[in-house]
């Protein structure tokens, strides 16, 4: 696994990891999302619906808690989840938990974490953890971590000792996976904790950065535990201990805002937990992030008016930022963001549109939103499928999009799409964040 | 509270206005090839939106879609017809909406044929609060307690609006177990209904309106019902007020009398039927189409139907099975899954209901793919035969019912 980088332009790392997959023929191109699974399936979609989509990424997230109920018949089987879900060619990562839900807190010990898959909690020691992964078969997966770093109240002692604990897990880990005879040309990933505790940060990071891993999973930082603010200034600090060849993969960010700022710091990877979430609330995401010059549908003179957004030309990391305290209760990630609409809202009922006129997707090709909010005021099930198909897609198309701006010199153009087009206003460092709707 | 029962005499005066509404439907029905021993037949039913290769299976998408299924990937099943439910669609999202989307084809976007019933079987089954009268279905609305009028002429207006290829007459439902007087007034009761749909119906010249016997299982009433509507000048017939729990040998003695007395140039429509043994067995009796819930109600269960009855996924015997559902199946979740990784998957996701509602859907529909062609080919016997042999363990365990019914129409399993 090679990360190539093209440029990298105000902090955005423009790039291509290659040598992906146990054969090296697997790339992907960064800043970009991994693919989201449950039990190895995309929520909602079988494999035929969900290839009815075209550039998905090439790399699959797999989660443990998900997974890992299923390891005696996994072992059994002996031939990977690739082979045991019947998935595509695809690159497979393997996460510790579920980016979509906050597990409960409490249950770590020194040598163990758990996970909480459909029959409760499962507590993983690395031996087991690393026999799951060997039963999984991934190319690529994230150390074990104690990550529970993110409830508000976590003290100072309590973070360092989710550093301490995550590197000597990782040393463990490392040590079983270079046993493995299966594990052979597969990567770990080291995950960097250290909560909002800058010099823990910046301990976790650089002693990571000394182990034999192919990459970085930055934790505990996921919206559920602080704003933009805190996160940008550490991931600023996280990064400059990180080698530059290898990627960083940040867990728990997916808000389109964040994942700008968190690009701008220097992130390369997210997961696409984002539009499973926006799928399960029924909603659709429709912000827009088209920067080519179209008068049609520019709107009301972005492009042209000189704008009031300009950045000031000294101070790139300026970014939106929010009060300090976490962009949503933990248990309240099903609140609605700027980036989406509702669908079950009454003015759908008769609105014969697609959900993003000019998307390409199998569901904005062939329904209305008038259809999508009857399935959705029914409870039908294909509500589920078609939202998730338009989300992956316009989720991955923003990814896209992104990549090209920083490769034609047009991220200001594009974040002031996304955020004003989404009625967020870009906002100076230390004011909090305005939601123009 | 019951009506008077209007008897055949009363129907001369809407004889001569019959005449006056016989417009040429859009239907055609070819008979491609029939059964030597059976009274099973292979026609080619030609629709507005596309010719369908009866005898055929009819999914059934109540709310204006396939329960999580995608209308490509219902037409890749080959599905031509499918049903949709008046009842559920009238009251949402409304007929004016659906008017305003082109229609049930245009608001769901599926390309092929639908069906649609009156909406009279959902209000009795599912709805307490209604009451019957000559007039329609009183009810009151389960949404916002409103009470409602479904008359003939109401129903047909909605599926005027709704635009199937098929409309269904709005009968009185009694229940296939009630018996006396109700079953007799319901009957001749439908025998009215259907002439004021007859004359409901906007568009004949697109929209096709079937009459629906009754008669319960009394015989003489369904002699009576198939005589007086057989004269008027539908383009097809159900068979109704059967498969609600009524004894299987009740059953299959109705549909058979049916189908004698139904004209051979037109659709005969045996609705709820849906289970592969009762289908193979009113196809021998002459039924070309079919409806069901039972295939896609119970794939969201983890029940996947296999040629030798059914396997419940969810079990777990299932967990380290790693065999697809069915190998010998064609259908993509066969092709991809196994039962091993459908068990772990419904656990986690919806998507395991989608990947067996698409095999059941597919075995029903190949089922009767299976079975026309065993008629085209005139080995239907044969095919009984040996698709009861994989369905049951041992002669001995067949149905009785089933035996009788087939031997009825010279058909001896030994």
């Amino acid at each position: 696994m090679k990360l190539e980088l093209a440029r990298v332009v105000q902090g955005c790392r423009l790039g291509v990891l290659t040598g992906l997959g146990r054969a090296g023929q697997h790339s992907l191109e960064v800043p970009g999302c991994l693919l989201y699974t449950r039990c190895g399936s995309v929520p909602h979609l079988t494999q035929d619906t969900l290839h009815t989509l075209s550039n998905l990424p090439s790399v699959t997230q797999l989660t443990l808690s998900t997974l890992a109920e299923h390891q005696e018949v996994l072992e059994e089987f002996n031939e990977g989840v690739r082979k045991f879900a019947g998935l595509h060619d695809t690159v497979l990562y393997c996460s510790l938990h579920d980016p979509a839900t906050l597990s409960p807190t409490g249950h770590i010990t020194n040598k163990t974490v758990s996970v909480w898959g459909s029959g409760g909690r499962i507590e993983l020691s690395v031996d087991k953890f690393m026999a799951l992964q060997k039963a999984v078969q991934p190319d690529l997966y994230q150390s074990m971590a104690d990550g529970e770093t993110w409830p508000s109240n976590t003290s100072r002692k309590r973070v360092r000792k989710s550093v301490d604990r995550t590197l000597a897990h990782l040393d463990e880990c490392l040590l079983l996976h270079h046993k493995t005879q299966e594990l052979k040309g597969v990567e770990v990933l080291g995950v960097v904790e250290g909560g909002d505790v800058m010099e823990e940060r910046v301990r976790s990071a650089r002693e990571t950065a000394k182990r034999p891993v192919g990459g970085f999973c930055l934790d505990g930082l996921q919206s559920a535990a602080m704003g933009q603010n805190l996160r940008t200034q550490l991931i600023t600090a996280v990064i400059k201990e990180l080698p530059e060849d290898k990627p960083r993969l940040l867990q728990g960010v997916g808000r389109p805002d964040q994942v700008l700022s968190c690009v701008e710091a220097g992130v390369d990877l997210f997961e696409s937990f984002f539009p499973y979430q926006v799928t399960e609330r029924g909603c659709a995401l429709t912000f827009t992030f088209n920067i080519t010059t179209d008068p049609e549908t520019s709107g009301t003179g972005v492009q042209a008016a000189p704008t009031v957004l300009k950045l000031d030309e000294d101070k790139p990391e300026v970014n939106i930022v929010e009060n300090d305290g976490p962009d949503h209760l933990p248990e309240d990630q099903s609140s609605m963001t700027p980036f989406e609409i509702n669908l079950k809202d009454k003015r759908f009922r008769d609105d014969f549109g697609p959900l993003v006129e000019g998307c390409g997707c199998y569901c904005c090709k062939n329904h209305q939103r008038a259809y999508l909010h009857h399935l959705l005021v029914t409870n039908e099930l294909l509500a589920g499928v078609l939202l998730m198909l338009h989300n992956t897609a316009h989720y991955c198309a923003f990814f896209s999009a992104l990549r090209g701006a920083i490769a034609s010199n047009r991220l200001e153009h594009l974040k002031e799409r996304v955020l004003k087009g989404s009625g967020m206003v870009l906002v100076r460092e230390g004011a909090g964040l305005t939601d123009g709707q | 509270m019951a009506a008077p029962i209007v008897r055949e005499d009363e129907f001369e005066t809407s004889m001569s206005f019959k005449k006056a509404v016989s417009v040429v439907s859009p239907l055609g029905l070819r008979i491609i090839a029939e059964c030597p021993v059976t009274k099973a037949r292979a026609c080619d039913l030609t629709l507005p939106h596309c010719t369908v290769n009866t005898p055929v299976f009819m999914p059934v998408g109540t709310q204006g879609t396939m329960k999580g299924i995608t209308v490509d990937q219902l037409d890749e099943l080959g599905c031509q017809i499918c049903l949709g439910n008046t009842y559920h669609l009238g009251m949402r999202p409304g007929p004016e909406l659906i008017e305003k989307a082109n229609g049930l084809h245009g608001f769901m976007n599926w390309k092929r044929n639908l069906l649609t019933d009156s909406g009279g079987f959902q209000m009795v089954s599912l709805v307490q609060l209604s009451e019957v009268t000559e007039e329609g279905v009183r009810f009151k609305s389960p949404y916002d307690g409103k009470e409602i009028l479904l008359s003939p002429e109401q129903s047909i207006s909605i599926q005027n609006s709704l635009g199937s290829d098929i409309m269904m007459q709005l009968d009185d439902v009694v229940s296939s177990t009630v018996t006396g007087p109700r079953v007799e007034e319901a009957m001749w009761r439908s025998i009215r209904w259907l002439d004021r749909c007859i004359a409901a119906n906007k568009n004949p010249d697109r929209q096709n309106l079937f009459a629906i016997i009754q008669g319960g299982l009394n015989a003489e009433l369904r002699k009576a019902c198939l005589d007086e509507m057989t004269k008027r000048n539908v383009p097809g017939f159900a068979i109704g007020g059967l498969s609600g729990g009524e004894e299987k040998n009740d059953f299959w003695k109705m549909v058979t009398l049916s189908t004698d007395h139904l004209p051979q140039e037109k659709p005969r429509y045996l609705m709820g039927v849906g289970y592969a043994v009762d289908l193979v067995v009113c196809v021998a009796l002459g039924c070309d189409m079919f409806d069901c819930v039972f295939p896609t109600r119970t794939a969201r269960f983890g029940s996947a139907l296999v040629p030798w009855g059914s396997l419940t996924i969810t079990k777990k015997q299932f967990a380290k099975d790693l065999q697809p559902i069915d190998p010998e199946c064609q259908c993509p979740t066969c092709r991809r899954h196994s039962r091993a990784y459908l068990h772990a998957l419904f656990k986690s996701d919806t998507a395991a209901m989608h990947h067996i509602t698409i095999h059941n859907l597919s075995y029903q529909l190949t089922l009767m793919r299976t079975v026309r062609q065993s008629i085209i080919d005139g080995c239907f016997p044969d095919f009984v035969r040996t698709f009861m042999k994989k369905m049951f363990p041992s002669p001995d365990q067949y149905p009785r019912w089933a035996v009788d019914a087939l031997a009825s129409v010279n058909l001896t399993l030994e």
